[in-house]
């Protein structure tokens, strides 16, 4: 059987910066979903544009991240699900959004479209205007002996718009359906046509858990495409906050945790270090979650004079906390909530998958500015929430020590680069708090002509279905917590 | 650690305006506790996140006798953050719908405000405000928890004069 790479090599290509895209006949594109699950490749991401289907792969042995397209041939292209199960999801989004058929796709149901909108579909180059229809109804295998216990979209807890579909039997779920979309705001078509800096502030609001993980990446995709280089003190800058996010994200999602799991003590210190890591980022970068400080091209201010000042010593506060909050996790009353609980299997990456044996972190391989910072990945094999809440810690841990090092070297000068208004097409990546983010752009003389954002939450929510059989429904708004699962990342 | 700080002044020019709506729509008052019950008709969660800091010790919305309450039929106020989208906007009645009257409604941040940057999207009819009749807004994104805290406990005032 022919090789992945022996594929790509005799497919003709454009420059995606900083890999090529590789334009596949459509039997290719098939037989590189075939050959990938055997090799080793994982999909990273799937969407589409007026004309082509895009897929994004990871290639573990040489390390590359290997963007390929295929032709949209009246309204068709072949579908990916039936070899990478991962697919799926995307497929229903790319009908939803273009009108794509992926063929052979054993589902395509709606996804982000309930119906509601008043033109469909959205992005195609034509949409058309339509009534308001029926919403698309859940339909999972459902047993006589079963009962259905519907959950959302509205959850009155200060946290996600998501419906979730459990078929218990007795007090444990046999099946758990997601059903998301609920929070879709047409952030893609919103961007396109912008420039990237106005595009920015729709990056920088599409999951606010990851605010500067995707301004980054979405950045990132935008000097590539411009072929521009930023400035050493933006890279800087970048890395220290999202490693400040990180554990601001890290210590909020610990107060939740801690407060399901009825731990006082661990839920009001992580709620009081999350406040006074919140207030230094103000003092330092003008505003709490950080939102619109990266923007292309560096960052939208320096840092404030007394900026170094207030987030190191904040960061002194968490670190001489850590070991009491270590400790705490190993005692009696988190750990007989969380030991077992929700074991989690096959994910590549983020909290979930590093709780889980796997190392993937994109800041040690793809994200520029990390290398010198030698970043290490904290790995655990158990996969429960007791392991989520111990990596979630020992992330901190090494968070603090990347933001001191980067704040170390950082160096003098500028922190934003010009933005030539040419064409070109890019890629850009950031390891958010809860998993790698991709972002894909193309530009045509500086605006954009098409964009796709990829939260972590594309991996997350089918894992989350997978984790919620088998619990008991009480532990339903613990285990969500536990694997952090923001909707509008996803949501689009 | 720091000691809890106090919050910012209440406003007294809105205490006015909500006490003339107050007045003019006869409505019982509520009383000296509020429950609050929270809808997200669509946010980025970045309100969601200041909001949970309402819960921290600095904070601590429940000494002025705001509480957070899961069921609609308890609350006397509605905190709704995000642009109103589409598919949303059929949850959001249904949860006004079954709150009691008297109830509050409250607009947290610009989106939920008058859709915030995502107005004119094909997917966001606007703000709160385009379904149901909201009382009280409050600006930013996300507004700081200090300032969602003195919004709200305008409303206790209101409810106490
Ligand atoms: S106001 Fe800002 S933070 Fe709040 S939902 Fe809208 S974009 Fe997000």
């Amino acid at each position: 059987m022919i090789t992945a790479t022996e594929i790509i090599r005799s497919a003709p290509a454009e420059i995606c910066r900083p890999w090529l895209r590789h334009i596949l006949p459509h039997a290719d594109w098939i037989a590189l979903a075939q050959t990938a699950p055997a090799e080793g490749w994982t999909l990273l991401a799937h969407w589409a544009d007026t004309a082509l289907a895009h897929a994004l792969f990871l290639d573990p042995d040489s390390l590359r991240v290997v963007p390929v397209s295929t032709l949209v041939e009246a309204g068709r292209y072949p579908a990916l699900s039936p070899y990478l199960p991962a697919a799926a999801l995307y497929q229903r989004m790319v009908h939803d959004l273009w009108g794509h058929v992926a063929e052979g796709a054993a589902d395509l149901r709606p996804w982000l479209d309930h119906g509601n909108w008043p033109l469909s579909p959205p992005m195609a180059i034509r949409p058309e205007s339509r009534p308001p229809g029926a919403p698309p109804l859940l339909t999972g295998p459902e047993q006589d002996d079963a009962m259905i216990l519907p959950l959302g979209p509205i959850w009155g807890q200060l946290d996600e718009a998501a419906h979730l579909r459990l078929t218990l039997h007795g007090p444990i779920v046999r099946y758990a359906e997601a059903l998301l979309g609920f929070t879709h705001k047409g952030a893609l078509t919103l961007m396109r046509g912008k420039s990237t800096r106005a595009a920015a502030r729709f990056a920088a609001r599409l999951a606010a858990d990851a605010t500067v993980a995707h301004s980054v990446a979405f950045a990132q995709a935008a000097e590539s495409a411009l072929d521009v280089e930023v400035p050493q003190r933006a890279i800087g800058l970048r890395i220290a906050m999202m490693e400040i996010e990180r554990i601001a994200i890290h210590l909020d999602n610990l107060t939740e945790v801690a407060r399901l799991a009825g731990a006082g003590t661990v839920r009001t210190k992580c709620g009081t270090l999350r406040e006074v890591l919140l207030r230094a980022t103000a003092t330092a970068f003008g505003h709490r979650l950080m939102m619109d400080c990266v923007i292309p091209g560096g960052v939208a201010a320096d840092i404030d004079a007394n900026g170094p000042e207030a987030i190191l010593r904040a960061l002194g506060t968490i670190a001489s906390e850590l070991p009491t909050l270590r400790r705490l996790h190993d005692g009696p009353a988190l750990s007989s909530r969380l030991v077992g609980l929700a074991r989690t299997r096959g994910a590549r990456g983020g909290v979930t998958g590093r709780a889980s044996g796997h190392a993937f972190d994109v800041r040690t391989n793809f994200a520029p500015g990390y290398a010198g910072l030698m970043p290490r990945t904290a790995v655990l094999s158990e996969g429960d929430a007791a392991a989520r809440q111990r990596l979630r810690l020992l992330e901190i841990e090494e968070s603090l020590r990347l933001i001191g090092l980067t704040m170390d070297l950082l160096p003098a000068g500028p922190t934003t680069a010009t933005l030539p208004q040419v064409s070109g097409e890019g890629i850009g990546c950031a390891e958010s708090s809860r998993g790698d983010i991709w972002h894909s752009i193309q530009l045509d003389h500086g605006q954009i002509a098409a964009v796709f954002v990829r939260d972590p939450g594309w991996d997350q929510w089918p894992l989350a279905e997978q984790a919620l059989r088998g619990a008991e429904a009480e532990d339903i708004d613990l285990i969500r917590t536990s694997l952090a699962l923001p909707a509008s990342g996803i949501d689009l | 650690m720091a000691p809890p700080n106090p919050s910012e002044p209440i406003d007294s020019e809105t205490i006015a305006i909500l006490a003339a709506r107050l007045e003019a729509a006869s409505q019982t008052r509520l009383g000296r506790s509020l429950a609050i019950r929270h809808i997200n008709t669509g946010s980025c969660n970045g309100c969601e996140l200041e909001l949970r800091g309402l819960r921290n010790s600095f904070y601590d919305l429940e000494r002025f006798g705001l509480r957070l309450v899961e069921n609609p039929g308890q609350a006397d106020v509605l905190l709704v953050t995000g642009p109103l989208t589409r598919n949303l906007k059929a949850a959001l009645e249904q949860a006004w719908d079954a709150t009691p009257e008297p109830k509050w409604v409250v607009a947290v941040g610009d989106c939920a405000v008058d859709g915030g940057v995502f107005k004119g999207s094909y997917a966001v009819l606007g703000g709160t405000g385009h379904s149901v009749p909201v009382d009280l807004t409050i600006g930013g994104c996300p507004p700081t928890p200090a300032r969602i805290l003195a919004a709200l406990r305008t409303l206790l005032e209101v409810n106490a004069t």
